[in-house]
C-alpha cells in the first residue's frame, strides 16, 4: 500500500505545464526545478522503504485521547495569559478527563517541558519538548502513543497557550519579523544569510511562492483558493467562540487586500490569543474515565526543508509521506475520512493538504474544492471548528485541530456536529510548509 | 539600473563557511561550492555536502544564469529597504548548476516577473564592500 501511494510521488509527468512565454525562457536542458524533484523522489525512497509502516502498525489502537480543552473568543483575547493561561488548559482539559494533575507522568511542551512540570510541580518520567512549529501537537500525540504503547508513561499532558493579540496591546516584543534576525538560541540560521536580505515576508511570503507555483504548473485560480476560505468561513458562523463568524463570499476574499502576490489578506490566517490542552492514555485506562475514548488509529510525519529555498518541490510538501503512512497504520482510505481538520494557516496550505493526503490528484486541489465540498453540508467537512483562518490563529494552531476532531467524534459539537463522524483526521503543518505530522482519530467502533 | 549605494536593508551574516561566497561578491563574482565527489553544486553553503555528508567541497564560478522558479510581490507592506516602499519581486531562481536561491529579480516591473522568465546574475552594494545577488531578465 505505501509502496504504491509513494510511487507517483514527485513524478512530474501527469501534471499540466503551462507553456512559458517566448523569448525569455531558458534554452533547454534538465532544469533545476525537475533537478529538485528528482532529487526529492530518490530521496523520499531512500528514508522511507515500503514497509516501514507495518513495523510500527502496533500503534493502532494503543492509546486514545481522553480529555481535550480549547479556548479563543471572538474579539481575539484572552483574559489569561503564559502559565495561568497554559495552567487553566491543563486543569480543564484533566476534568474532560476525569482526571486530576496527581494522574500525570508525562508532558509535552514546545517550549521547555522540564520548565512546564517544574512550575505544574510534577515530576514526569516522559518529557518532550518537540517543537517543529504549527504540527508540534500532532508529533506530540504521535509520541505519546509511541511511549503509552510502550510503557513508558501512563497519562500524558501536552499544553499550548499563546496570546499574540494581547501581547501587541500590552506593547511587549513581537516574535521575529522584518528587519529583525530570527533567534539564533539554536545556533546559526541561514535564513538571515541566505532569504532574509531579500525582504521576504514571513511568514506569508514562502506560501505564496508555493501558490505562484501551483498556479503555473496546474492553472489553480484565485477564486478556487478563496472558495476554501468561503466555505471554513460557512463553519465559523456556527462556533460562537471564532473570532469572524459573519459569512463571506469569494469576491469578500479577492476584494480584501493584496499582502504578497497571489496571497490576499482573507486567504492568511488570523493572529490572535488562544490556547488548548489534551490528555492521553492507554486503551485499557481510557475506558474508565468521563468521557468515550477517542483511539489514535495511525499517526506519520515527515519534515522535507526548513527554509522555502530548500522545498524540494514547491507544489508538493511532506505530508504525501506523513499522511499515506499514518492512513496505512490506521489501515483507512481517503473516503473512511468523515472529517479533514488540516491545518489552514493559509489557503493554499489547507489545498496542499487535500492533495498530499490524497482526496484528490496533485494539481486538481483547486476544482476539488470549488464546488464547496468542504463546507457545511459537504462530502468532506473540513475545519469544522472555522480554522485558523476564521476561529483562531495564535501561532501553533495544531492543537486546536486535534480539540476539534476530538469534540467532534465525540458528538459535542452542537450547530457544527458532524452526523455520525467516526474518523477524523488531524493533519499539522510547520514551519513554512516544512513540517507535516498527520494523525487518524476514531471511535470506539473503528477498532474492531 | 545597478547602483551603487548600500540601500540600508538588512544585511547577511558571514560565517567561516560562506566567507568565499561573500568575498568572491566584493568583485561581484557568484561562485557556488560544489562536492568533488557527487561532482553536482550545492546551495547553501556548508561544511558537508548534503547527498554524501562529505567535505571535499571547492568554490567554483557560476555562470550566473537561471530561471525564475517561482515569485511573490510584496504589496501591501513591502521592506522600504529594498525598494524604497515600493513594491518588489521575490523569487526562487532554479540557477543553471542545478541549485535554487531566494533573491529580488530587479530591472522590469516585480509584476513582470512570471515563473520561467530567463534572469541572470546583477548586485547590489552592501555596507561593507560585499554585494548582494540579484537578477535581472536575461538580455
Amino acid at each position: 500500500m505505501l509502496g504504491v501511494s509513494l510511487s507517483g510521488y514527485g513524478d512530474t509527468s501527469g501534471r499540466r505545464r503551462i507553456p512559458l512565454g517566448s523569448g525569455r525562457e531558458q534554452r533547454g536542458g534538465p532544469r533545476g526545478t525537475e533537478r529538485h524533484q528528482e532529487e526529492w523522489a530518490r530521496r523520499v525512497r531512500r528514508a522511507i522503504p515500503p514497509g516501514t509502516v507495518s513495523a510500527v502498525a502496533s500503534l493502532r489502537g494503543a492509546a486514545a485521547i481522553v480529555g481535550v480543552a480549547d479556548d479563543a473568543s471572538p474579539t481575539g483575547e484572552l483574559e489569561l495569559s503564559g502559565r495561568a493561561l497554559e495552567t487553566a488548559m491543563i486543569v480543564a482539559a484533566l476534568d474532560d478527563a476525569g482526571l486530576t494533575i496527581a494522574d500525570v507522568d508525562g508532558i509535552c511542551h514546545v517550549g521547555s517541558s522540564v520548565m512546564m512540570a517544574e512550575y505544574l510541580g510534577i515530576h514526569p518520567r516522559y518529557t518532550d519538548s518537540t517543537s517543529t512549529g504549527g504540527s508540534s501537537y500532532e508529533i506530540h500525540v504521535e509520541h505519546a502513543a509511541a511511549a503509552i504503547a510502550a510503557g513508558l508513561a501512563d497519562v500524558i499532558v501536552s499544553v499550548y497557550a499563546a496570546t499574540p493579540r494581547s501581547d501587541r496591546k500590552r506593547g511587549g516584543r513581537g516574535g521575529p519579523g522584518r528587519g529583525r534576525p530570527p533567534m539564533m538560541m539554536m545556533g546559526p540560521n541561514p535564513a538571515a544569510e541566505w532569504e532574509m536580505p531579500y525582504g521576504i515576508r514571513m511568514p506569508m511570503g514562502p506560501y505564496a511562492l508555493s501558490a505562484t507555483r501551483h498556479m503555473h504548473e496546474f492553472g489553480t485560480t484565485p477564486e478556487q483558493l478563496a472558495q476554501i476560505a468561503v466555505s471554513t468561513r460557512e463553519w465559523a458562523t456556527m462556533n460562537p467562540k471564532a473570532r469572524f463568524q459573519t459569512p463571506m463570499t469569494i469576491d469578500d476574499v479577492l476584494d480584501s487586500p493584496m499582502q504578497t502576490t497571489p496571497l490576499h489578506l482573507f486567504d492568511c490566517c488570523l493572529v490572535t490569543d488562544g490556547a488548548g490542552a489534551f490528555v492521553m492514555t492507554s486503551a485499557e485506562r481510557a475506558k474508565d474515565l468521563k468521557k468515550p475514548p477517542v483511539y489514535v488509529l495511525g499517526a506519520g510525519t515527515c519534515h522535507d526543508h526548513q527554509m522555502i529555498s530548500q522545498m524540494p518541490d514547491l507544489t508538493t510538501t511532506a505530508g504525501a509521506v506523513s499522511g499515506p503512512n499514518a492512513f496505512a497504520m490506521a489501515g483507512i482510505k481517503t473516503q473512511d475520512v468523515d472529517l479533514l481538520m488540516g491545518y489552514d494557516s493559509f489557503t493554499i496550505t489547507a489545498l496542499l493538504h487535500l492533495e498530499d493526503l490524497g482526496f484528490c490528484a496533485k494539481g486538481e486541489g483547486g476544482p476539488f474544492v470549488e464546488d464547496g465540498k468542504t463546507g457545511p453540508g459537504g462530502s468532506l467537512p473540513m475545519n469544522t471548528n472555522g480554522g485558523g483562518l476564521s476561529y483562531t490563529h495564535p501561532g501553533m494552531y495544531g492543537m486546536f485541530l486535534i480539540a476539534e476532531a476530538v469534540k467532534q467524534l465525540r458528538g459535542e459539537c452542537g450547530a457544527r456536529q458532524v452526523g455520525d463522524a467516526e474518523v477524523a483526521v488531524a493533519h499539522g503543518s510547520g514551519g513554512v510548509l516544512s513540517c507535516m505530522s498527520t494523525i487518524v482519530l476514531g471511535t470506539e467502533g473503528t477498532l474492531s | 539600473m545597478t547602483s551603487t549605494e548600500p540601500t540600508g536593508r538588512m544585511e547577511p551574516p558571514s560565517t567561516p563557511t560562506s566567507e568565499p561566497f561573500w568575498e568572491a561578491t566584493k568583485e561581484r563574482r557568484l561562485v557556488l561550492q560544489w562536492c568533488t565527489e557527487c561532482d553536482r553544486a550545492i546551495f547553501f553553503p556548508r561544511d558537508n555536502c548534503p547527498l554524501c555528508l562529505g567535505s571535499a567541497l571547492e568554490w567554483r564560478p557560476a555562470s550566473g544564469d537561471g530561471v525564475v522558479a517561482s515569485v511573490t510581490v510584496e504589496t501591501s507592506s513591502p521592506n522600504p529597504t529594498i525598494a524604497g516602499g515600493d513594491p518588489y519581486a521575490v523569487a526562487l531562481v532554479d540557477l543553471d548548476e542545478g541549485v535554487r536561491m531566494m533573491s529580488n529579480v530587479v530591472g522590469c516591473p516585480p509584476g513582470d516577473v512570471t515563473v520561467g522568465l530567463a534572469v541572470q546574475v546583477t548586485w547590489v552594494p552592501l555596507s561593507d564592500g560585499r554585494n548582494l545577488p540579484q537578477f535581472e531578465p536575461r538580455s
